[in-house]
């Protein structure tokens, strides 16, 4: 009886527990981690970081001008000054990332939930449904959408909600397949436990390292995609900056200011793999098949 | 009538495959008077825990009920409707399983979900059903249990587990509490314990017990009347001294000469030959008898209960015989 109660902070589910074991296993992720919260940081507070505006025309007589104190990365072609077009671009890819992710978790973990627990007609339509989305290919059926629904930073969050939703779905749908055997979700139904309680109480939280694993590697994807969307010159409104569409911009000049284009891509690659890396991180602490068994 | 908490009559459940129905509860009537415990005893895959499922109504699909009454103090459960079952459950009728160990939700502390069940079935508050859920482990012998509320299922001991399982089927009270092997996966210490905690349960909270097991020593220890269970049936059925004292159906009879005694030293361990029928090439007549060591012609009829003794039933025609040759 009197057992010593374990030490939680070696095994647990917790944020310190957690973030202990991604410290000791994968020291990479955290940097990365910490890479992602700089880059956050440098977007909020963009308008401390530089004087300028992200539409300001700097320069009126020389408009691609070289690097220098004033203008760490210099001036586009229009005379605006690249380092803040670059600061003001990680608020669009950092939203683009973050939030459609979201939308797309949210929606695909509901749908996925429901048709692996309830089955049969649900299970049906819904996951016919993700084989459709799946089938097609998503950088086509995003641009479909832009060109349909215009541009706007809303458009976007709803053309990459909208791709991503099914891989959402049959993760969780299989998750749910699984848990739903378990003896605690009879347990749970032998007291009486009505289904939609089920779902959510018992299931939906044991789903939650495989959202948090799976939420952070879906992000570098839908930044991908917005830079891609950005560079064929859909998604944000102009004169509002993107990581893609200043790599678009840049490319007519890339033999003379290489900068204007290479800067935001080294932007958009340092994001993505920091993302990326911390997925792995969290992947082997958090997924019980690698690590808790 | 008064006295009785749930009266099984003639369940049937079947599972439905590919392959033909497989009659998993064939014909199975149990009695359970009220504030007894009693026991359902067989090899796996008998039967037992399907109809424990079956009382439950949690059978999974493709099971189904396909024919019976099942009736708790007087309610007929196989009547009510989805929402009405779950109502019931937890409330009048609950259940404990095999497993301690993976029982209980993972991510969710052991008190919580222990007030789950009793949130769900009564109309109070969460600081009210907090404090009846610190009594209950109290009841259940948990030790410093404002400790073990905030607890998460793999901070505690497999005893410990169980012990919290029965708190979260007791909490409401219920009438009846199905066990289906709940003491399989622990050691014997925690064993006799948790046989203790349920005897003394049935007396504190006025409950009555259905125990399954494949283990004779535990049936003994605790079962006021046992029903023994083959293929789907029940082939005999006593009080639980009779049983053990005059068993009459072979396959009883192999199932008491295979539990070692500390009388018998240095014999070889009896066994019964064979193994338990496929389900969907059920022999023809008495299903035990490609494995019994009496078969005769007679065997090859389908057998019914026979009532050799007042309350004690078994389904083998050679059992009268035997009685009065």
């Amino acid at each position: 009886m009197e057992k010593k109660i374990k030490n939680t902070v070696e095994d647990g589910h917790g944020f310190r527990s957690v973030c202990y074991r991604l410290w000791k296993e994968n020291k990479v992720a955290v940097f990365c981690a910490l890479l992602i919260v700089i880059f956050a940081l440098a977007a909020i507070c963009a308008p401390l970081l530089t004087p300028y505006g992200y539409d300001e025309i700097v320069t009126d007589t020389y408009r691609l001008s070289q690097p220098s104190l004033a203008h760490p990365l210099g001036t586009d072609e229009v005379g605006r000054d690249v380092f803040t077009r670059l600061l003001y671009g990680a608020r669009i890819s950092l939203m683009v990332g973050i939030v459609p992710t979201i939308i797309s978790m949210i929606v695909g973990a509901l749908l996925g939930i429901i048709a692996g627990f309830v089955g049969g007609k649900a299970d049906a339509v819904i996951m016919r449904l993700a084989d459709i989305m799946l089938a097609f290919p998503s950088m086509l059926l995003a641009m479909v959408i832009m060109y349909t629904l215009g541009d706007g930073i809303i458009n976007i969050f709803l053309a990459l909600a909208l791709v991503n939703w099914a891989s959402v779905a049959r993760i969780v749908r299989a998750e749910t397949l699984k848990l739903k055997e378990t003896e605690y979700v009879e347990a749970a139904r032998s007291i009486g436990v009505s289904k939609w309680k089920i779902m959510m109480r018992h299931i939906l939280p044991n789903c939650i390292p495989s959202l948090i694993v799976l939420f952070t590697l879906n992000i570098p994807s839908a930044i991908l995609s917005e830079s891609a969307l950005g560079f064929l010159g859909l998604g944000i409104e102009k004169p509002m900056a993107s990581w893609g569409l200043m790599v678009n911009t840049g490319r007519q000049y890339l033999y003379t200011n290489p900068w204007l284009s290479l800067a935001p891509s080294a932007a958009i690659m340092l994001v993505v793999l920091a993302f990326n890396f911390l997925g792995d991180g969290l992947r082997d602490v958090l997924d019980p098949h690698l690590k808790n068994q | 009538m008064k006295n009785t908490t749930l009266l099984v009559e003639h369940l049937s459940a079947s599972f439905f495959t590919g392959r033909g129905e497989i009659k998993a509860v064939n014909d199975v009537s149990i009695t359970v008077p009220r504030r007894s415990i009693i026991g359902i005893v067989g090899e796996s895959g008998c039967g037992k825990s399907m109809t424990a499922r079956s009382i439950m109504r949690l059978l999974k699909y493709p099971g189904k009920i396909v024919g019976g009454s099942i009736r708790l103090m007087g309610k007929e459960l196989t009547a009510l409707t989805d929402a009405e079952m779950a109502n019931v459950r937890g409330e009048e009728i609950s259940m404990i399983f095999q497993e301690p160990m993976t029982s209980l939700n993972p991510v969710m502390k052991v008190g919580k979900q222990v007030q789950e069940a009793i949130l769900l079935h009564r109309k109070i508050t969460k600081k009210e059903a907090k404090e009846e859920v610190l009594r209950m482990f109290r009841e259940v012998g948990i030790s410093e249990p404002e400790k073990r509320y905030n607890c998460y299922p793999h901070e505690l001991s497999g005893g410990l587990r169980q012990r919290i399982m029965i708190a979260m089927a007791m909490i409401c009270r219920p009438k009846l509490l199905i066990a289906d092997e709940p003491t399989t996966a622990l050691d014997v210490t925690v064993e006799a314990q948790i046989l203790e905690l349920m005897k003394g349960l049935r007396d504190t909270v006025d409950t009555s017990i259905v125990l399954i097991s494949h283990n004779l020593g535990v049936i003994a220890e605790v079962c006021d009347y046992v029903y023994v269970m083959y293929a789907g049936q029940i082939v005999e059925q006593a009080d639980t001294f009779t049983l053990f004292e005059d068993p009459r159906h072979p396959y009883t009879k192999g199932l008491m000469a295979s539990v070692k005694s500390l009388e018998d030293k240095n014999t070889v361990l009896e066994t019964i030959h064979g193994t338990v029928p496929n389900l969907l090439e059920l022999p023809e007549g008495c299903a035990f008898s490609p494995r019994c060591g009496e078969v005769c012609e007679n065997c090859r009829q389908a057998q019914s209960l026979i009532e050799v003794a007042p309350n004690h039933l078994v389904r083998c025609y050679a059992s009268k015989e035997v009685q009065h040759g």
